[in-house]
């Protein structure tokens, strides 16, 4: 679970809790997951470096397969491992991942629920100056559509490594959504994930910010503005969005009637699309969501695009005020 | 039941497969003609390779289909699920009156196979091009446990048209799967007519030696080439093997071989009635 490591940092809570990528968090959780199951496989197309594979091909090289480029390969080639009782890990770009080889995620691996775990990195804009080509804004919705799927999209880094502990405990596929760039520690020290159970932070009784991956930083800073001038906005962590956390979400809804989904992500199908269709059926109340509106993203730094496609801090704090208005 | 866990290579006996082949051929038929609806010419075609694959190759044991030690059978053209559901029932995975209910409601017998539906299917498939990529997998993960049991995955020759098999053709090589045997059913039509006026896939046997394998080229309605390859291919280490078998689509019955038009076509209670009287008085 990597626990030495992560011990170092949960001594140091709140004072020195440094920024890790989550794709980096996922390199050691996989080593040390290496050395505890020995079923553990694990497979990419040629980007073994980027996604932190590598960790685990050095220590494991027997157990570790290169398929170079060619996504649609990886996952068969996955799944067959998974019916040879191996526990496969597939890591690629989260846009070729689950655009390429999405028809063969679904027939293979979803439809004949295949104990596959899909981990994906470089997932949204923040894969920055690479522009739209790498952009994967779409991701969430690929996987949350098909059968059989269960979708995580870990906050942070102290995050990442329980959700890749976790998701080897359990039996079926699973598309994990890792980032490129360092994100802020946000989950306490003591945090423990379970497949399907939001972290509440705090339930608001003007707004509610239901957030995922790395918006969750963002949305707890728009609450700590919020709560200067006197509103009072929830925060949960939504990690899991299939199976949604319904009751966090209903919860959510009756505390406070304004719900606001973060996501770095399209605003179609993915957490907002979630949450919307959950409290459609269920408590109707008005759902903002914030996210990337039905566009490509372009090329620039994190930052600058974050800010550009209204993602950040200040975005959540404006939508809610404009909102309560 | 049949129990083909111990030598199952043992005697050869073309008779003994002829008969059984003929005998799939006949539940094919039937099952489809009952269902309406399917895929005939691409089951017919490769009747002869599945038939010395389940009565003669493969070391498996139809009263524990998952059985660590058995040879995987990978139906890559997903759509000749009828000739692996007579494969099945004929060698003791379940009741030969299951074959009736082929594409009905509530069937586990489903359009396309469904591992989760079907004992006996090791996954499901039916969307092309992607059983070679499976089949490596498993040939991987059964050398990293080091047991000897073998991989047989069978694809269409129009099938070979998909990029996967290319990806999947060069992994096999490179990570050296001679536990893995493929078999090109190669019958020459696909949907819309002949493979080389849709899209040339000749020389098949160039290509697949340039991606590195071991390529055995046979008639595939030969009961005696049929298993000579399968047994060859296990002798040749360090690469994986393929057999390009030579077929006609819609094999064994004269009114449908060689016809574009019964890829996906059924046939009617008279063509039925002439096709079994037709095998039955073959050979």
């Amino acid at each position: 679970m990597g626990e030495k490591k992560q011990s170092t940092e949960d001594k140091s809570q709140g004072t020195e809790r440094k920024p890790v990528a989550t794709r980096d968090a996922y390199g050691e959780a996989l080593l040390e997951l290496g050395k505890k199951i020995d079923t553990v496989v694990v497979l990419d197309a040629d980007l073994s470096g980027s996604t932190k594979t590598a960790k685990f091909a050095k220590a494991f090289p027997e157990r570790f397969f290169n398929l170079g480029i060619s996504e649609q390969d990886l996952i068969g080639t996955a799944g067959g491992l998974s019916l040879a009782g191996k526990l496969p890990f597939a890591s690629t770009f989260a846009v070729f991942e689950t655009g390429r080889a999405w028809e063969q995620i679904r027939q293979t691996i979803s439809y004949s629920n295949l104990n596959v775990k899909l981990v994906a990195t470089h997932s949204g804009i923040t894969v920055a100056e690479d522009g739209a080509s790498h952009q994967a804004i779409e991701d969430i919705t690929l996987m949350r559509v098909l059968p059989n799927m269960t979708v995580i999209v870990p906050a942070d880094g102290i995050e990442t490594k329980q959700v890749i502990s976790a998701i080897a405990d359990y039996r079926g596929p699973v598309y994990v959504r890792l980032g490129r760039s360092k994100v802020p520690v946000v989950m306490p020290g003591d945090y423990k994930f379970a497949i399907g159970r939001a972290y509440k932070f705090h339930i608001g009784e003007d707004a509610n910010i239901i957030a995922t991956g790395i918006m969750v930083s963002a949305a707890l800073t728009a609450a700590e503005t919020l709560k200067k001038d006197g509103i009072d906005a929830g925060v949960i962590n939504m990690s899991t969005i299939k199976p949604l956390d319904n009751d966090a979400v209903i919860e959510a809804a009756k505390a406070s009637g304004l719900i606001v989904t973060a996501e770095e992500h399209s605003i179609v199908g993915g957490l907002g699309g979630a949450v919307c269709e959950l409290l459609a059926g269920t408590n109707p109340v008005p759902v903002k969501r914030i996210g990337i509106k039905d566009t490509f993203g372009c090329s620039g730094s994190a930052d600058e695009l974050m800010k550009l496609y209204g993602l950040t801090a200040e975005d959540i704090v404006k939508t809610i005020k404009e909102a309560l208005r | 039941m049949n129990n083909f866990s111990s030598a199952p290579g043992g005697a050869r006996d073309a008779a003994f497969l002829k008969k059984q082949a003929k005998a799939i051929r006949v539940e094919i038929l039937k099952m489809l003609t009952e269902a309406g609806s399917g895929h005939t010419g691409g089951s017919l075609s490769a009747a002869d390779i599945v038939t010395a694959l389940y009565f003669y190759k493969m070391r498996r044991r139809p009263d524990d289909p998952s059985w660590k030690e058995r040879d995987r059978f990978i139906l890559s053209k997903g759509h000749a699920a009828p000739l692996l559901y007579a494969a099945l029932a004929l060698s003791g995975y379940f009741d030969k009156s299951l074959l009736g209910t082929l594409r009905k409601i509530g069937s586990p017998l489903q359009g396309h196979p469904c591992s989760k539906l079907l004992p006996g299917v090791e996954v499901s498939t039916g969307s092309l091009g992607q059983g070679l990529s499976i089949a490596n997998g498993i040939a991987m993960g059964l050398k990293m446990d080091g047991l000897d049991s073998r991989v047989y995955c069978l694809l269409g020759d129009g099938e070979t048209q998909e990029g996967q098999v290319w990806e999947a053709a060069m992994s096999a090589s490179h990570y050296k799967l001679d536990n893995l045997c493929a078999v090109i059913d190669n019958n020459g039509l696909q949907i819309d007519g002949r493979c080389c006026d849709i899209m040339a896939l000749e020389p098949i046997v160039d290509k697949w030696t340039a991606f590195g394998w071991n390529v055995i080229d046979i008639d595939g309605h030969d009961l005696e080439a049929i298993p000579d390859a399968l047994d060859k291919a296990e002798t040749v280490k360090g690469k994986p093997s393929v057999i390009v078998a030579r077929t006609v689509k819609g094999k064994g019955v004269s009114f449908f071989e060689g016809k574009v038009q019964y890829h996906g076509i059924t046939p009617t209670r008279e063509e039925l009635e002439k096709a079994l009287k037709e095998i039955e008085n073959n050979g």
